[in-house]
């Protein structure tokens, strides 16, 4: 099985007609997902590729009957489209525009969590959710990716998911879904949100969790696996040698003081009994060790 | 971005919070100016964006303009934790009888505001927070709500901030509250907030940081970025619209993807080498954009090797060898490259470099196995 999404996922794209939004909106089709509409403001009645465009969230969830929604939109208006996604009656949300004020974030998530508690928001700046064969909404590319399962991948950053799959394909070893969750700081879905959905998810045998510097979402990941999680888990945290108050690309991804170091985060999570890797690699070889295992 | 406090006061001001009068100096002329006008004695003040500048001798009284002299003298020029002074803050001296914290600040793991406030001001907050926790009040606030006066009143009585002060600091607390939401700062931190002798609350320091992802709607903050003082490179790189850290090593680094980046930084220490910088070129990599990468990095006297680590996504790894190929012809790279590709058209693209590989210019098939290579460059 997969989480979050599947085969049936309808869904539709927020910024179909921009360049970012077609690109990916039709790539995700190209790869099986059921891509079933398009969204702008003020272009409805007509279509990009085949697909039908409407002018709100409302009108295409009442033509097409789609669940999901992918968010493609410039900073600027990206948390009204995710507000209006949920408010359209879409219930996962994807988000994966990059530069969104931390106080629109802030503002977004807690809306979604008083108004909308059955929503849930994927992002942003994240590079989405592919459950190989199945659906694949967002920017990783399809052909990375290898269907079967068992392993499970949770991780916030774009291109080492992209590494984490490769490091995983190559060997034949395949996965049931893999989440980017991105590396903002107010992230809709967090690590624990995924991990819960993988240990109860039978066709998910391992996880693999790459995390980085910022933030304590993976020390208390580490809290929520000690306790809760019976499936082997392997974790590479990216950041070991950033230097302190300095963002590393992501907005997120900064040391204060002492606190979010990937030192802390390491400790926290073998405590917890996870492998911790050194570098992607070693990760990647150590997930295949215990899959050979299983 | 990080203010100056200077600009964080003037940040303050737009929203009506309080703050000493007083004015910028770049010179002991300018600083004799401002003290004449706003009146003794006066506090010259380095600004610098570190900490400790009272101890490093660069906050001063003066009661005179022979004092003023003497010490905007002294500090300007005057080398702080590497930073040096270039500017002065001049402003109206004010006697405390209290000191207080007030700050806010995005509390990542809840997903709301953190309100913290502190009787016990005027010192390092991180060590009130480690000697005595429970002298500091801490409000969680809904970001949708918002503080409301009626809250901030609690929270100052909470706080055990004097009587007579409770009343300002609550409405004082609403209008930071609306600087930092409104004015879009990942940090809005009053430290002093005081109380005088005549009953009066206000800003004697402003730490503001502001998040840069909102700039779009704030146009104003044009005139913070130009004073912002960066590694050259740093300016080179964002110039080029690059996202670039300028680190002390001899390993330069070019990766696509900020965690990609961090990772390579990660595994060329691993194996024994230090990075020199970390630098994401971000997705859609292209010529122009790699020989920028490359321009940066060349300009770095301490780099001895280039690492060029990329894990094709939507990024296409012929595009970056391309990109590679034309970099090398309109710049002229001393250090030797060393580069592992993979992901999207990772074949194509390693047989588009495979006629120009040499000493110089070399691939090697996984990350650990590039990061020896450059490692034993840069140790050579």
């Amino acid at each position: 099985m997969s989480i979050f999404v599947d085969e049936n996922t309808k869904v539709i794209v927020q910024g179909l007609t921009g360049g970012q939004g077609k690109f990916h909106g039709l790539r995700n089709r190209d790869y099986g997902t059921k891509i079933v509409g398009g969204v702008t403001p003020g272009k409805g009645g007509t279509d990009v590729d085949g697909i039908p465009v409407f002018n709100t969230v409302k009108e295409a969830v009442a033509a097409t009957g789609a669940s999901a929604s992918f968010v493609s939109v410039p900073p600027k208006f990206a948390a009204g489209a995710i507000i209006e996604a949920a408010e359209g009656g879409i219930t996962f949300i994807v988000c994966i525009t990059e530069g969104i004020p931390a106080h629109d974030e802030a503002i977004v998530f807690n809306r979604l969590v008083e108004e909308f508690p059955g929503v849930r928001l994927l992002g942003p700046n994240c590079p989405g959710i592919i459950s190989p064969g199945k659906c694949n909404i967002g920017i990783t590319s399809g052909d990375i990716a290898l269907a079967g399962g068992p392993v499970g991948i949770v991780s916030r950053s774009g291109t080492l998911t992209y590494q984490a799959l490769h490091e995983l394909s190559q060997q034949g070893i395949g996965q049931t879904t893999c989440v980017g969750i991105g590396g903002d700081p107010v992230p809709g879905t967090n690590f624990i949100d995924c991990l819960a959905a993988f240990q109860a998810d039978p066709e998910t045998k391992a996880v693999m969790m790459i995390g980085e510097i910022g933030g304590s979402e993976e020390e208390r990941a580490a809290e929520w696996i000690k306790h809760n999680m019976t499936k082997p888990v392997v974790s590479y945290i990216a950041g070991v040698t950033a230097p302190a108050g300095r963002k590393m690309g992501h907005a997120g991804a900064i040391i204060s003081g002492s606190k979010g170091t990937a030192q802390a985060k390491m400790d926290a999570l073998r405590e917890a009994g996870v492998h911790v890797c050194l570098n992607p690699t070693e990760a990647g070889q150590k997930m295949v060790e215990i899959v050979k295992a299983l | 971005m990080d203010l100056f406090e200077y600009q964080g006061k003037q940040y303050f001001s737009r929203f009506g919070i309080a703050v000493s009068p007083g004015d910028i100096a770049d010179t002991v002329d300018e600083a004799v100016a401002v003290a004449e006008r706003v009146g003794y004695p006066v506090v010259v003040k380095a600004q610098v964006k570190v900490g400790g500048r009272g101890k490093a001798g660069g906050v001063k009284l003066a009661n005179n303009v022979e004092e003023v002299r003497l010490h905007a003298g002294n500090i300007l020029g005057l080398d702080i934790k590497g930073h040096v002074v270039h500017r002065l803050w001049v402003e109206r001296s004010s006697d405390i009888e209290k000191e207080y914290y007030a700050s806010f600040t995005l509390d990542r793991p809840n997903k709301t505001h953190l309100g913290m406030l502190s009787a016990q001001g005027g010192v390092e907050i991180e060590v009130v927070a480690e000697e005595n926790p429970d002298a500091i009040a801490f409000l969680s606030i809904d970001p949708v709500r918002g503080l409301d006066l009626a809250t901030a009143r609690r929270w100052v009585a909470e706080a055990e901030l004097d009587e007579i002060a409770r009343e300002q600091a609550a409405e004082l607390l609403v209008k930071l509250y609306d600087c930092y939401t409104k004015g879009d700062c990942d940090l809005a931190e009053i430290n002093p907030l005081i109380l005088t002798p005549e009953g009066k609350v206000h800003a004697l320091d402003a730490k503001v940081t502001l998040d840069e992802n909102a700039s779009f709607r704030h146009p104003e903050w044009e005139e913070f970025r130009a004073t912002e003082t960066e590694d050259p490179r740093e300016k080179m790189a964002k110039e080029k619209g690059l996202n670039y850290i300028g680190l002390d090593g001899t390993v330069g680094i070019i990766a696509n993807g900020a965690g990609l980046a961090m990772s390579t930084l990660d595994v060329v220490n691993q194996v024994g080498g230090t990075a020199a910088n970390f630098l994401d070129i971000g997705g859609g990599a292209n010529a122009d954009v790699m020989a920028s990468a490359l321009e940066v990095i060349n300009s770095d006297p301490k780099v001895k090797v280039i690492f060029v680590n990329i894990f094709g996504g939507i990024t296409r790894v012929d595009e970056v060898a391309k990109g590679v190929l034309e970099a090398l012809k309109r710049v002229s790279i001393s250090s030797p490259i060393v580069l592992r590709l993979d992901g999207t058209n990772a074949v194509e693209g390693r047989a588009i470099l495979a006629p120009h590989l040499n000493d110089t210019l070399i691939t090697e098939p996984t990350m650990l196995d590039a990061a020896r290579r450059a490692v034993a460059f840069a140790s050579a």
